[in-house]
């Protein structure tokens, strides 16, 4: 059963390389996917050599991630990868939470982002604070990790090798954000998705072992942004490279230290020295008036 | 040995020792299937974690660690024990310690064991626990509990193994009668002892180095496991208190342990003549003095914070002294520390039974109060505690968790029990030895 399963893996693997959308044409590959097919649903193709042909659903599949457990520990050369929170913009839709979830087939209950409603004291006012892992230059997570199964890159992403945790949690007790989720039981097996593991990509997940946000290096690798930045309809998130100065949220680009300054850009608990790579910007000016979360809100983008 | 005292002694002593290994009642072996018992309905609830993950546990995110990960805590701590009584009193010259010796042994290296295994139980992949030896980093301190949790546990059975060598001897001279198996094992592990100058000048040399090098690795195990907690930036954990508020918790349960074995011991056992009212005197001031120990580390553990009352911190303290866990902190502070200290200062407290009954009350303290050092502080992370299931906010475990916290203790009782089949529980050799040097001052 799991060599087939394997099989199947190194199979759409190798016909990745070929770097197109893949159609199924090989009579092997129809054999393989039919098994596992049942939708009647057409969607259209581009072919190689340059035809659209319109297809059962079932038999595309989206690309898979071709990087390694052993390349995903090296980072993209030449980057550093940081992003940054304007706390004035959020006003808890929570989009970012869901489009994450989609991506990386995490059910609600371990969620890599959240949204959480704070307040610094009584008399100011509360405001939304969107929370994933601060990726730190001096993570307590990889320090304490007796396996080397959480890692920092040499582009500044912590991730998860997920078959080499052995999921003793000592990270989620080291790491003072409470970034990281563990999978109590046996996960969900996503749907439709053919894909070796890679750490890149987080997905699947594995029972017994822990995951956080990724910072989407599968993402970043072919020129796109991460899910959560693209996802939010009011540019709360931005992601850009610290080395180039310049981070996104899809809309406009704007230069890291300009913003940093200029707004009075600062580190969620500074004072711990981990030196994270989420940078804030102060709930001021804000672009939306404080509401309370709406039960509907939550019911719509949570359950 | 040139014996002060007369053979019909000799052979009474040894007969005395010797007897709960030649005559079995059949209590202990009621004991003994009870033990395997509760040892397998430990074993039914690891299987069912094994099969459905760490889910049948009441863990969560947050509270990422629970009951297991107290309970290693506090068997670590009982496993200081063997050092206490056979390094520290034995090189103190604390001579009315040594029929007390091979007990301590005995049950440090049975909890440090179950120790070992309760750590594999939390794991999420047991099955990758190949990865510590392949990919161990040796910056992270689960490693440094690792190598000196493997030191202890070989150094304590060197311990207690070269303190039997001359008990083995005697054991394979007289015990004729035990099956063949048993007589095989006393003639391979007496090595060919004969008691001769030599032999006795060798051993001597060993066990002094031993009971020396313990005394480091022993306060290190303790220390070590405190640093598990100690790295890291949860409020009740981040404090350079650490180290010695855990070793000085732990002998103090320690020395209640040996109280408890020997109250049940010298009964079941017929050892009256050799575990006497004066060691349950001199145990009571012991645990006395430990436990007043105890008492300063305690109060330098929270009276710093709890004076300042800084943020997550101050939260913590407020969630001890008055919240959640108020009624479980001061019954183990009161019942399990400052009440064993006023009352044992009565000489009348220190007899048998009232003494067993405090030491009862210690270890119970022992056990809760690692439970509260470890699962509170989880429960105020920095960031607020948002967004999740209702359940995630308070900790109970579930049965499988007693049901394998339990099992840990029915192990620690089998190896015991197991061992004491074997051996004789009181120095046989050292007891002679003991008895004529007091005859021959006399
Ligand atoms: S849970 Fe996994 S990633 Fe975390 S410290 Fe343990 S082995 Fe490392």
């Amino acid at each position: 059963m799991k060599k087939t399963v394997n099989n199947r893996r190194s199979f759409i693997q190798f016909g990745l390389t070929s770097g197109a959308l893949m159609l199924a044409g090989a009579t092997a590959f129809f054999q393989k996917i039919k098994t596992t097919s049942a939708s009647t649903e057409k969607v259209k193709v581009l072919t190689t050599d340059g035809k659209v042909m319109e297809v059962d659903k079932a038999h595309v599949n989206e690309p898979c991630h071709p990087v390694s457990r052993t390349l995903a520990r090296q980072g993209i050369k030449g980057k550093k990868f940081v992003m940054v929170v304007d706390l004035s913009r959020c006003r808890n839709a929570r989009k970012c939470i869901s489009s994450c979830e989609k991506a990386h087939n995490i059910p609600h209950d371990r969620p890599f982002i959240k949204v959480l409603r704070m307040q610094d004291n009584e008399e100011s006012s509360p405001y939304w604070m969107p929370k994933k892992c601060f990726h730190c230059d001096n993570p307590p997570c990889v320090k304490v990790c007796p396996v080397g199964a959480t890692y920092k890159r040499s582009d500044g992403i912590v991730l998860v090798d997920n078959e080499r945790c052995i999921g003793c949690r000592f990270c989620m007790s080291a790491c003072p954000y409470s970034a990281r989720v563990f999978n109590w039981g046996e996960p969900e097996k996503p749907e439709n998705y053919n894909c070796a593991y890679s750490p890149e990509t987080s997905t699947p997940s594995k029972i017994g072992t822990v995951e956080k946000c990724d910072f989407c290096p599968d993402m970043i690798r072919e020129n796109k942004l991460p899910h959560c930045i693209t996802s939010c309809p009011n540019g709360v998130l931005y992601f850009g490279d610290k080395l180039s100065d310049s981070v996104t949220n899809g809309d406009e680009t704007v230069r890291l230290s300009e913003m940093l300054r200029d707004k009075g850009g600062y580190r969620y608990l500074e004072e711990l020295g981990t030196e994270p790579n989420v940078y804030y910007l102060p709930p001021v000016n804000r672009l939306f008036p404080f509401k309370e979360m709406d039960e509907n809100d939550v019911s719509q983008s949570e359950i | 040995m040139d014996n002060t005292l007369n053979q019909a002694e000799v052979e009474k002593i040894e007969h005395d020792l010797l007897n709960h290994i030649t005559h079995r009642k059949k209590v202990h072996n009621i004991w003994l299937g009870f033990l395997l018992l509760v040892i397998a309905i430990g074993i039914f609830a690891y299987y069912r974690q094994l099969r459905y993950g760490l889910i049948v546990t009441s863990m969560r995110d947050y509270t990422s660690w629970g009951v297991y990960i107290s309970n290693f805590v506090f068997f670590v701590a009982i496993s200081l024990v063997g050092s206490l009584v056979s390094s520290i009193l034995k090189l103190s010259k604390a001579e009315w310690s040594t029929p007390l010796t091979r007990l301590s042994e005995v049950i440090a290296i049975a909890s440090i064991i179950c120790a070992a295994i309760i750590i594999i139980v939390d794991m999420g992949r047991p099955d990758r626990f190949i990865n510590v030896l392949i990919y161990g980093r040796i910056q992270s301190p689960i490693i440094w509990d690792v190598i000196i949790i493997a030191t202890y546990l070989g150094l304590s059975v060197l311990l207690l193994y070269t303190s039997l060598i001359p008990d083995l001897a005697i054991c394979r001279d007289k015990l004729t009668t035990v099956p063949k198996w048993q007589q095989k094992l006393y003639r391979i592990l007496a090595m060919n002892w004969k008691g001769t100058p030599k032999q006795n000048a060798i051993l001597l040399q060993i066990s002094t180095i031993l009971s020396i090098t313990i005394i480091p690795v022993a306060f290190a195990i303790h220390t070590v496991t405190s640093w598990l907690f100690s790295t890291t930036w949860r409020p009740g954990w981040d404090s350079t208190n650490l180290g010695p508020y855990f070793v000085s918790g732990a002998l103090m349960a320690g020395a209640a342990v040996i109280v408890i074995a020997m109250y049940f011991l010298r009964k079941s056992l017929f050892l009256k003549e050799y575990i006497t009212l004066s060691h349950f005197d001199n145990m009571g001031k012991l645990l006395v003095l430990l436990s007043l120990v105890y008492l300063y580390f305690n109060i330098n553990e929270y009276l710093g914070p709890a004076f300042k009352m800084v943020g997550v911190e101050g939260e913590h303290i407020t969630e001890l002294f008055t919240g959640k866990y108020a009624a479980m902190y001061w019954l183990v502070q009161i019942g399990g520390l400052i009440l064993p200290i006023v009352v044992l200062i009565f000489k009348k407290a220190r007899t048998p039974f009232p003494l067993m009954v405090v030491s009862f009350m210690v270890i119970l303290g022992a056990w809760f109060k690692r439970y509260i050092i470890v699962i509170p502080s989880l429960q105020h992370p920095y960031l607020p505690i948002q967004d999740v299931d209702e359940s995630y906010l308070h900790y109970i475990p579930s049965w499988e968790e007693w049901a394998i916290t339990l099992a840990s203790f029915g192990g620690v009782l089998f190896i015991i029990t197991l061992l004491l089949r074997l051996f004789p529980l009181i120095p046989i050799s050292e007891t002679i030895h003991e008895k004529s040097a007091k005859n021959s001052a006399s």
